[in-house]
């Protein structure tokens, strides 16, 4: 069955009326979203559009099934951006579901991720309460941070119905250098060093075996000056792109289109020093991955079944995200019960309408 | 257990010369930065592990008694006055760096850590600390995490919470519980945001994983004295709709910058109404650019003088300046009430002259000084404490800007918390909806209402401790529900 309010006053009438629901934004992140057996899909795409926009406050706020390409088109001309860097826009993906994945993309590395420019919300919980949470301006000691514990909640603790973000000024232009290295231990070593390098970067990404992809903004005038620093502290192996050809770059990783269908694609916090045992892991699989956020977010297009790659986690001491393929199990690797967690979804989803597929965490 | 036999438990968590409860050894522990708040507390525990910790809460829990964590005492709220007759948890001495990775770019601190000393630590790989209170060379990781501090670098940077990756607490029932972890990017449900902020309502912050920074390469200040707050604070908006990203950007009034000079000697304008810091940061080519932007942008907003920071010296001093300001205005009146309230930032012009006019119509002095970038205001009302009813009519104002704040769309705090001073606020800003849902997840956490009772949220029916009436129920201006 599904439901699709339009109005966060319907939304908060049919929310109690349903004994479980799995709620739905864009259809972006199937394994979070697709329909289950048993389970009314809230349906979200009806709540959608931009509520306030207030361009010399750099903030906006939107209902949670407003995609975020319309978000992205209504700053542009005010040259603002999200900082994020939300994937999967292309694919449909909604302000809400890229809230609750917790899904930043490799821009994120810049100035932070949904986290930290996130500052409000408006969230349903499981008994059709409208709890407002935080504000709408940037700095807000008053209550407790509710919507923060709501990012990367896949929707199991309580409905995102509108949000409210701060934004900042986009890069005047934009700069990509490619790297060529020898293996996945020599990218490591070349995250690090221009990390070091005294330039401020706006990506870092590492594609096995061999590239690593880096990306600057900023001034037009002061770019090449930049890059030519950068291209020093690296070498002789790198290619610079602008324009088009590096638009061209940060698009692909933003669309995932490296990662087909219908290969899973799992999301994996991480580390830049963990990195080469992973990888050392995966190399023999042959599975298609990225490493994002200078080490900190793995992304994996899983080809086969997902026990594999659930051992191989574990034994890292990994958590892995599945947003795209079998819904029955939405997270691998070593899963930490949470006490606090726990507690928080009694109060906001005491009746478990939420609670997630039932193989789940 | 009752009381006593909390005592009886608490002394065989910990040796005598670190279990506090003579009168004369309690009375440093009885209020903090705001000080017209007192209260004895029963006992102090001067802690030196996590699991002291975890014991004095757990026998806490089982006595129903109520306990307050405290890092430094620097809340301006209130937060760290300790509950009449309860258990104050001194963390200053849980000030070890556990783990220290610069390759992962992560600091693991106990909660007593002071603030400047992570970044002490950092710089020499390059790194930082970002968030930087003003109180940043004694104040407490711990306190920070539990108010969501912020700082002059917020526009930028964001606040506690944004560098806060994980947490290893004890809620009030003395479960212990993992929050987050190492790395940029969160597995599930943020919850390691959702505690920073809680003021120590949902239990204490044991261990803190923190993310460090790069250093900026460069940075560019500027001083710029302008003939009226009103044109500060435009200048302010003026900076933001062209799409500049500064640091820091910092407003102080004539009262607050003649306080401040006399104090530190920072270089700043005499004879201006207002001056405005402004701080580029980045790597050398990209704020050479930016700067000059600025430098354009302040020359048409009808700016008196522009002073540029020469060195990092200078910098420092100008920093050194506005960081002392709140101590400094001390100089101008023997008692004052830091409040901090925020209102978008388009409004600053606006919030700043009807202050002026409270001002004007309390005859009250206030100060100025605040993070313009953010619209976090941080008036300073002075008075004499001496003078019979002065605090109280303070305490009105007070509230009238608090009131401003909120009707301007704002906050009833920015970074300093609610704590004892701002509950009868709280529920002008949130519904009881939220309210409710607030309690029901304090609850979740602490079901027997003994973290740092009564702060943020007001007493709990049925608590244990009692407190004075707040100076506004005495002036008849807020009642308890
Ligand atoms: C001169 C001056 C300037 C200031 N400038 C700023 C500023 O620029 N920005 C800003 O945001 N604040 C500022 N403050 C306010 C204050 O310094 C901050 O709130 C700071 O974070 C408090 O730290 P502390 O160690 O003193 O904590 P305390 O005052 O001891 O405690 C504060 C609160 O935190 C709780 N707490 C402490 N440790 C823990 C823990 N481990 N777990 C759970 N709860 C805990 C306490 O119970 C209390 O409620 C300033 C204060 C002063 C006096």
């Amino acid at each position: 069955m599904i439901v699709q309010p339009a109005s966060i006053d319907e939304l908060a009438e049919v929310v109690p009326a349903h004994a479980r629901l799995r709620v739905r934004g864009g259809g972006s992140k199937p394994a979070l979203s697709s329909p289950l057996p048993g389970v009314t899909t809230l349906d979200l795409s009806a709540l959608t559009g931009i509520t306030e926009h207030t361009p010399e406050e750099c903030v906006f706020t939107a209902l949670a099934g407003t995609p975020i390409a319309e978000i992205e088109r209504t700053l542009a001309p005010h040259r603002q951006y999200l900082p994020f860097d939300p994937p999967l826009a292309a694919a449909g993906a909604t302000l809400g579901g890229t809230v609750a994945a917790g899904f930043n993309g490799s821009c994120r590395y810049r100035f932070g991720g949904i986290r930290d420019f996130l500052i409000g919300a408006r969230v349903v919980d499981g008994r059709g309460r409208v709890i407002t949470s935080g504000g709408k301006v940037v700095k807000n000691a008053a209550g407790f941070l509710l919507h923060q514990a709501l990012v990367g909640s896949c929707g199991t603790i309580g409905v995102l119905a509108e949000l409210t973000f701060k934004v900042f000024p986009a890069a005047e232009a934009h700069a990509t250098i490619g790297v060529e290295v020898g293996d996945v231990a020599s990218a490591v070593r070349v995250v690090a060093s221009v990390q070091r390098a005294g330039i401020d970067l706006e990506a870092i990404d590492v594609v096995p075996p061999k590239r690593v992809w880096l990306r600057l903004g900023g001034f037009r005038s002061a770019l090449s000056t930049r890059v030519a620093i950068l291209q020093q502290a690296i070498g002789p192996n790198a290619m610079v792109l602008y324009g088009e050809d590096d638009a061209a770059v940060w698009r692909q990783a933003a669309d995932v289109s490296w990662a087909p269908a219908p290969a899973s694609l799992v999301r994996v916090p991480m580390t830049l020093p963990v990195l080469p045992a992973l990888d050392l892991c995966l190399a023999p699989t042959h599975a298609p991955r990225r490493y994002t956020i200078a080490g900190n977010l793995g992304l994996i297009a899983w080809p086969d079944t997902l026990d594999t790659l659930d051992t191989m986690l574990r034994d890292l001491g990994l958590t892995g995200q599945v947003l795209r393929g079998a819904p029955e199990r939405p997270w691998l690797g070593a899963l930490a019960p949470n006490a606090f967690e726990q507690r928080l979804r009694t109060v906001i989803d005491p009746d478990g309408r939420f609670a997630g597929v039932p193989a789940g965490r | 257990m009752d009381r006593d036999d909390l005592l009886a438990a608490l002394a065989r968590l910990v040796p005598p010369e670190r279990l506090l409860t003579r009168a004369g050894a309690l009375s440093a522990y009885e209020s903090d930065g705001l000080t017209a708040y007192r209260a004895r507390p029963r006992a102090v525990v001067l802690a030196e592990s996590a699991d002291e910790v975890i014991g004095t809460v757990r026998a806490c829990h089982a006595a129903r008694v109520p306990f307050m964590a405290r890092g430094s005492g620097t809340s301006l709220s209130g937060g760290a006055v300790p509950i009449e007759d309860g258990i104050v948890i001194a963390l200053n001495r849980m000030n070890r760096v556990l783990r220290f990775d610069p390759e992962a770019r992560v600091a693991v601190v106990e909660p007593g850590v002071v603030n400047l000393a992570v970044t002490a630590l950092a710089v020499p790989h390059g790194l930082y600390y970002a968030p930087d209170p003003s109180s940043q060379s004694v104040c407490t990781i711990g306190g920070n995490v539990a108010f969501n501090s912020g700082g002059a670098h917020c526009f930028r940077h964001g606040m506690t919470a944004n560098h806060v990756l994980g947490l290893r607490v004890v809620l009030g029932d003395g479960t212990v519980a993992v929050l987050g972890g190492d790395s940029l990017e969160q597995a599930g449900a943020d919850v390691t945001g959702l505690f920073v902020g809680s003021e120590g309502l949902f239990g204490v912050a044991l261990e803190i994983t923190l993310r460090l920074v790069a250093r900026p390469a460069v940075y560019r200040t500027v001083l710029a004295a302008y003939d009226s707050l009103q044109a500060a604070g435009d200048a302010v908006s003026r900076i933001i709709e062209s799409g500049l990203l500064p640091g820091a950007m910092e407003i102080m009034d004539r009262l607050a910058m003649d306080a401040a000079e006399a104090a530190v000697h920072a270089g700043y304008p005499t004879g201006a109404a207002a001056v405005l810091i402004v701080e580029c940061e980045g790597d050398a080519a990209q704020v050479a650019e930016e700067f000059e932007q600025l430098l354009r942008i302040l020359s048409a907003s009808g700016v008196a003088h522009t002073h540029i920071a020469a060195d990092d010296e200078e910098r420092a001093r100008i920093w050194k300046g506005r960081k002392s300001a709140f101590s400094a205005v001390g100089r101008l009146s023997p008692d004052f009430i830091v409040q901090d309230g925020v209102v978008p930032r388009a409004k600053l012009g606006e919030a700043l002259a009807t202050i002026e006019q409270l001002s004007r119509t309390h005859g009250i002095r206030v100060a100025n000084v605040f993070h313009a970038g953010d619209g976090n205001l941080h008036p300073l009302i002075l008075y004499d404490g001496r003078e019979p009813g002065a605090h109280d009519r303070a305490e009105v104002l007070a509230a009238e800007i608090l009131r401003l704040c909120i009707r301007l769309g704002g906050s009833i705090t920015g970074e300093h918390g609610v704590g004892l001073e701002k509950r009868a606020f709280l529920g002008e800003m949130y519904n009881e909806v939220d309210l409710d849902c607030m309690r029901r997840v304090r609850q979740a956490m602490d079901p027997h209402g003994v973290a740092n009772t009564g702060k943020k949220l007001g007493p709990p029916s049925g608590a244990t401790a009692s407190h004075g009436l707040h100076p506004l129920e005495r002036a008849g201006v807020i009642s308890r529900a």
